[in-house]
């Protein structure tokens, strides 16, 4: 079960035709698709397009009274995959991940998807993880694109612009035999806005109906001699055929202005930055009146080039807003404009930011440098981001002293069962005496590389944090190599490239598998050893059972992350021991986000309902803690912070737990493992006592109290309360 | 045209927050107060993995509905930014100080547009909190940029509002969005899109009702100028940054504290100590408030004698005493550190500390218990061989530290820490009888080490104060380094040595003040030395040999 729940916004899925919905991006992406008679959908969860796989499965009722079939897709790759159900059958395929890690995986598949062509719509939602908030290595889906010969979408950011995207998508799919990506910004994808309405449509054909009827078309198959007809096909009718329909349906927009002989050309995705910069140069308005034409391309791929030859015609300077790099666009257009000898002078990455998010204040800048030497006289505005960042007028002038502000970089949450992995691994390593090579993985353990933890030195990609270590094997050295894998990661390949791999080749691995029973990064999505019950998925399928599957004879399950000690020992034994071979611990406890979630209202309940109820909190004494936080650095738990010294003799900040603490109890365990200080106590408060806690807290108040009268009066002496 | 600096454009609201906090919740009552008023509104962010306690902004923008829309329109509805743009933000909320700080280095928050609302309380980052002394950013300061960078600060803990409410953050903070009147709207739109969201509708609406009222005080002192002409700041708060309540008792309890140190120091100390506290008159009067607060404290960790010679120790160093009117920079700082190096935290002042009332009586309140409900305290406790012998007389001590069988035994018995119930029968009387020991102390092994080392140091001191004052003041405060328990202790250790013999080798230069007090903050950047050996080959010209040299036998 997801993080977080949609059951009420999903809904707004059952509305029908002239209903305005206000909605955030990916539930009116999941409209869309019904409305386009939809009749599959997989994918892979991942930011910005997790929720997108949280709305479908939320939305399974609604799914299954359209016939619409839906997967939780174990990779990008099978995701992929499943589109051949479009390769001999009409059937609308739709599926989603993460752009462009997921491209990456998906690739195989797509290539052998496109190459052969499909004959159902096949849409892939790509969201689009970019810019700020992004976690992936910067890159751009374009290039995907283009090597596979895939139509690249990138609707301006409007609801029901995003909305006509999924719907035309698919539409453009059928007309020109070719899968289409439709590309969601960041922001867009948790874009809140309107559209309106139409009729959900129950697909033409079925899953169903395409298993009772099976077909097939040799020549729809990669392989020779059909592959180089494939490539023939791509050129000869299948771009011809794309081309004319974005022409035809007006796909991209023109917007004509009156300062007719300069122009700008922009991704449908920029649009809305563009018209802001456009605005606060005082050449467009809120309507999008530009006085400056514009050409927004809402396709990005195939670039259609007689609109562009018609958009540039008797113009003098033209600039192509386009971002990321390298600068496919561009190119493209340059080689356009010189073939049909046009004159307008192009200009894009020499004014604009070469590499890097192209913001309103990228924008801004470089739309200034184009007209202010195109078209000086149309520039009636001058933001204030345009002056130099040190001039006092600037919302860039120094105006906070830069010590005073830290970097907050994400982290584990309070009570996060990974924290004592960490800490334990750290013991581990101070008990052997060695530091190692900590190949880390993609996953919320991929925080363990910042404060306080410091450990992880590479991270290949999603699953392959084993095979990141597989080169660095070596009999002769003295010590191991340690690699880390969340279980999102081990089921989506981690098992056959990691562990089947280092069973194979011997490697003398420490593999650790951290298994909080969720995909926890993505949002808590289930994965195949979840331990929930889940009313649609396969669950409860041991990691421990997968790896001595594939042969590896070390394995071990730690069932409580949050025992440090224990924890460190098996680090140490593993790290120690004389048998050669991977060897793998399965880390295991439950994903604290989302057992909160669980529990909370359960424990509410029983105390409701007058039930004996245990409340536990972590608390340090001030008086003991001498301020040197060395439990926060083998921590760095957010409910483990610091406040200001009570004691007037002392000035640094003791550590305190603050009432966020959910009572894991990493930092007793920490305080034991890590030898730490005697500060630390855990809470035990009961809420419904029975009789004999009653009795019991008499006994031991007299007792403590007549104990403790002789200390109280002895410090009364000398003490002034 | 421009149509954007004559006002046709939309309400800009930037909001910072952590991820976890709410952002979201706000961002969507802020669209759905806007919407039912009939404006159009979009909202976005780019939570992704910053959701996990990293700090994140969301970004709502409000186009008032077709007001002077022009005939022609390239588009039928407005066209909304998915950036705040720097310079162009009208509202900035930032849900902890140093968000707020963020919120202006980015460009969001400037003087002459933007609202700032922002909560006082600090949430602190994790690199404050792993200083091994106090890395924590200048709350005073970020207060004061605030004030200068917005056209207008509205400030509150609004974190604690909420708290009391039962609520959260984004309840309190919507409330002062309202309160605060930079929006449109009445306070009734405000509550209804609380209503409409339908979840702990009560608490939210209540967390609203003390936000609201923060954000209306009006400002009860005149604001401090601003740089460079650009007029009075209208502020929402007093002149004093808003500190947490606690931390404003303290102040309030210190400043107490020092007047009755200098008018009649009897009252601060107990019946038995009385002649003490009359010796303190001797000392310059800026010191005297430290010092009975060191009398106190040496009392109650072994005895009157005690403080005797605690007093007789700060009165070495007071002869030397040169800032006689001044601060008495040297006295107060060694009647605090001497204090606190004679109370070394060893296990029978721990369980002493354990067992007191007053102990037991914070931890219920900070368990939110209440009276007459069952409360268990576990003490996480983890003896280490050298702390066991260190409690012993010392002869024994020495003996069973050499003992390889006693080592075993008891490495093998606390390896993995012991847990103690103090509020149980057995767990109590456990930690009672160790404090019972306390007569025991004199005779231990590590009694006769920390004597030594403390007349070491103080010895030093004396020497060095005649010559260079600030040189020996800084020595005094080096005592500092001096902290933790186990590892981190005898770390500690190891840089107090190093920081002894540096003092020494110092003494002379022109400088030597100074470079000490890097020396000082070089011991204190990390677990294990190598930014002082780093510093001390900077600062002294040479290579610290890997021999350490040794100040306490």
């Amino acid at each position: 079960m997801a993080e977080r729940s949609f059951a009420t916004e999903v809904q707004q899925l059952r509305h029908g035709a002239g209903t305005t919905l206000h909605v955030e991006g990916i539930l009116a992406v999941t409209k869309a698709l019904l409305q386009s008679g939809v009749a599959y959908v997989g994918g892979y969860q991942g930011a910005p397009i997790s929720h997108l796989m949280d709305v479908l499965g939320d939305a399974r009722e609604i799914l299954q009274e359209l016939d619409v079939y839906f997967e939780n897709s174990a990779s990008e790759a099978t995701a992929a995959a499943m589109l051949a159900a479009s390769v001999h059958y009409p059937l609308r395929g739709a599926i989603t991940f993460k752009s462009t890690v997921g491209l990456n995986v998906a690739s195989d598949a797509l290539a052998n998807l496109a190459s052969g062509g499909v004959t159902g719509g096949a849409l892939v939602i790509l969201g689009e993880d970019y810019g700020e908030g992004s976690s992936i290595m910067q890159e751009r889906s374009h290039a995907f694109a283009m090597k596979s010969q895939m139509w690249l979408l990138d609707p301006r950011p409007n609801i029901t612009a995003i909305v006509e995207a999924v719907e035309t998508g698919f539409e453009l799919s059928e007309a020109s035999n070719t899968p289409v990506m439709l590309q969601l910004r960041l922001r867009s994808c948790h874009m809140h806005g309107a559209f309106v309405a139409k009729d959900n449509v129950r697909p033409q054909m079925t899953i169903k109906d395409a298993i009772e009827q099976p077909k097939r078309d040799p020549s729809r198959i990669v392989l020779p001699p059909a592959s180089f007809l494939h490539e023939q096909e791509k050129i000869g009718s299948r771009w011809p055929a794309a081309v004319e329909f974005i022409r035809e349906r007006g796909l991209n927009e023109v917007f004509a202005g009156d300062a007719a002989d300069v122009g700008i050309i922009v991704q449908g995705g920029l649009y809305n930055t563009l018209n802001r910069a456009l605005e606060l140069l005082g050449c467009s308005d809120a309507y999008g009146n530009t006085r400056i034409p514009l050409y927004v391309m809402n396709v990005t791929y195939p670039v259609v080039d007689s609109e562009i030859l018609e958009f540039c015609e008797g113009k003098r300077a033209v600039l192509m807003v386009e971002e990321g790099q390298p600068d496919y666009l561009e190119q493209n257009l340059h080689a356009i404009l010189r073939r049909a000898d046009a004159r307008a002078v192009l200009h894009g990455k020499d004014l604009l930011p070469i590499a890097g998010e192209y913001t309103a204040t990228a924008v801004t800048r470089g739309l200034s440098a184009f007209l202010n030497k195109y078209r000086p006289e149309a520039v009636e505005g001058a933001p204030a981001l345009l002056l130099p960042d040190d001039d006092p007028g600037s919302p860039f002038a120094p105006r906070v002293e830069p010590k005073a502000v830290h970097g907050r970089p994400p982290g584990l949450c309070t009570g996060c069962p990974e924290r004592p992995i960490f800490s334990a691994l750290k013991l581990a390593e101070r008990e052997t005496g060695k530091q190692h090579h900590i190949s880390a993985d993609i996953g919320c353990h991929l925080f363990s590389i910042n404060e306080p933890f410091n450990l992880g030195a590479t991270t290949m990609g999603y699953g392959l944090g084993s095979a990141g270590a597989a080169a660095l094997n070596s009999a002769e050295a003295d010590r191991r190599t340690i690699a880390v894998m969340g279980d999102g990661g081990f089921w989506h390949n981690g098992l056959t490239s990691g562990v089947g791999n280092a069973v194979f080749n011997g490697t003398d691995q420490v593999l650790l598998v951290v298994d909080n029973e969720y995909a926890a990064a993505t949002g808590g999505q289930d994965v195949l050893s979840s331990q929930a019950d889940n009313p649609i998925r396969s669950t409860k399928h041991p990691i421990e059972k997968a790896v001595r599957g594939v042969g590896v004879t070390w394995a071990k399950t730690v069932t409580n992350t949050y025992k440090v000690g224990e924890l460190r020992d098996l680090f140490v034994e593993a790290l120690t021991s004389k048998q050669r071979g991977p060897k793998v611990i399965v880390a295991q406890s439950e994903c604290q986000l989302n057992r909160q979630r669980r529990v909370k209202p359960e424990t509410n309940k029983k105390i409701k309902e007058g039930k004996r109820v245990v409340r536990q909190r972590f608390g340090v004494d001030a008086d003991t803690c001498t301020g040197d936080h060395a439990c926060i650095r083998v921590s760095g738990c957010p409910s483990l912070t610091i406040k200001p010294n009570p004691d007037p003799m002392r000035t640094d900040p003791v550590a305190t737990v603050i009432d966020s603490c959910v009572g894991c109890g990493v930092c007793g365990a920490n305080a034991h493992a890590a030898s730490l200080c005697p500060s630390f106590y855990r809470t035990d408060v009961v809420v419904n006592e029975t009789w004999w806690d009653r009795a019991l807290t008499k006994v031991r108040t007299a007792w403590i109290r007549a104990l403790s009268a002789p200390v109280e009066r002895r410090a009364a002496k000398y003490e002034v309360v | 045209m421009s149509s954007w600096k004559s006002g046709r454009r939309p309400i800009t609201i930037a909001i910072l927050a952590m991820g976890g906090e709410g952002g979201g919740v706000l961002s969507d009552w802020i669209v759905s107060v806007g919407e039912a008023a009939g404006y159009t509104a979009q909202s976005t962010s780019v939570a992704g993995v910053a959701q996990r306690t990293g700090a994140t902004v969301y970004y709502v923008e409000l186009f008032p509905p077709s007001e002077k829309a022009p005939a022609e329109r390239a588009r039928p509805e407005p066209v909304l930014s998915l950036f705040p743009t720097p310079g162009e933000v009208d509202i900035v909320i930032a849900s902890e100080l140093m968000e707020a700080g963020r919120a202006i280095q980015r460009g969001f928050c400037t003087p002459d547009r933007t609202t700032l609302i922002a909560s006082t309380n600090r949430v602190y980052a994790i690199t404050e909190r792993i200083a091994l002394g106090d890395g924590r950013a200048d709350s005073d300061q970020l207060i004061q940029d605030a004030r200068a960078a917005a056209k207008r600060f509205v400030g509150a803990n609004f974190m604690h509002l909420a708290e009391q409410a039962r609520s959260v953050i984004s309840a309190s903070l919507f409330g002062a969005l309202a309160g605060s009147a930079a929006l449109p709207f009445t306070r009734e739109q405000f509550e209804a899109a609380v209503r409409t969201s339908g979840k702990a509708v009560e608490a939210s609406l209540a967390a609203f009702a003390l936000g609201f009222d923060a954000a209306r005080q009006p400002a009860p002192t005149p604001a401090p100028s601003r740089p460079a002409g650009s007029g009075p700041v209208p502020v929402a708060i007093g002149r004093r940054p808003p500190h947490d309540a606690a931390a404003e008792a303290a102040t309030a309890e210190e400043e107490r504290h020092r007047t009755l140190a200098a008018t009649d120091p009897g009252q601060l100390v107990g019946p038995d100590l009385q002649a003490q506290a009359a010796r303190v008159a001797e000392f310059p009067e800026p010191a005297r408030s430290m010092l009975l607060h060191g009398c106190v404290r040496t009392a109650v960790y072994q005895g009157v004698s005690y403080t005797d010679r605690y007093l007789a120790r700060v009165a070495r160093v007071a002869a030397l005493e040169s800032e006689d009117k001044g601060a008495a920079r040297l006295t107060t700082g060694t009647a605090r550190h001497a204090a606190l190096w004679m109370c070394y935290q060893d296990t029978i002042h721990v369980a002493l500390q354990k067992i007191r009332r007053r102990r037991i009586a914070g931890i219920r309140e900070e368990a939110h218990a209440k009276s007459g409900q069952l409360m268990q305290v576990r003490e996480y406790l983890h003896p280490q061989i050298d702390e066991i012998t260190d409690t012993l007389p010392t002869r024994l001590g020495r003996w069973l530290a050499g003992s390889a069988p006693f080592r075993r035994v008891v490495t093998k018995l606390t390896r993995n820490g012991m847990v103690v119930n103090t509020t149980s029968v057995a767990g109590f009387t456990a930690l009672w009888v160790m404090a019972l020991m306390r007569p025991l102390r004199p005779r231990s092994l590590r009694f006769g080490r920390e004597q030594a080392g403390i007349d070491d140091w103080l010895d030093l001191v004396v020497r060095t104060a005649p010559d260079d004052y600030d040189l020996a003041c800084e020595i005094v405060e080096c005592q500092g380094v001096l902290k933790g328990y186990g590892q981190t202790h005898s770390h500690g250790s190891e840089s107090f040595a190093v920081l002894m013999d540096s003092a020494r080798r110092l003494a002379g230069r022109p400088d030597a003040a100074s470079a000490l007090a890097r020396l000082r903050d070089a011991a204190l950047a990390d677990d294990d030395g190598t930014t002082l050996r780093a510093a001390v080959t900077s600062v002294l010209g040479e290579r610290l040999s890997d021999e350490r040299p040794t100040l306490m036998r």
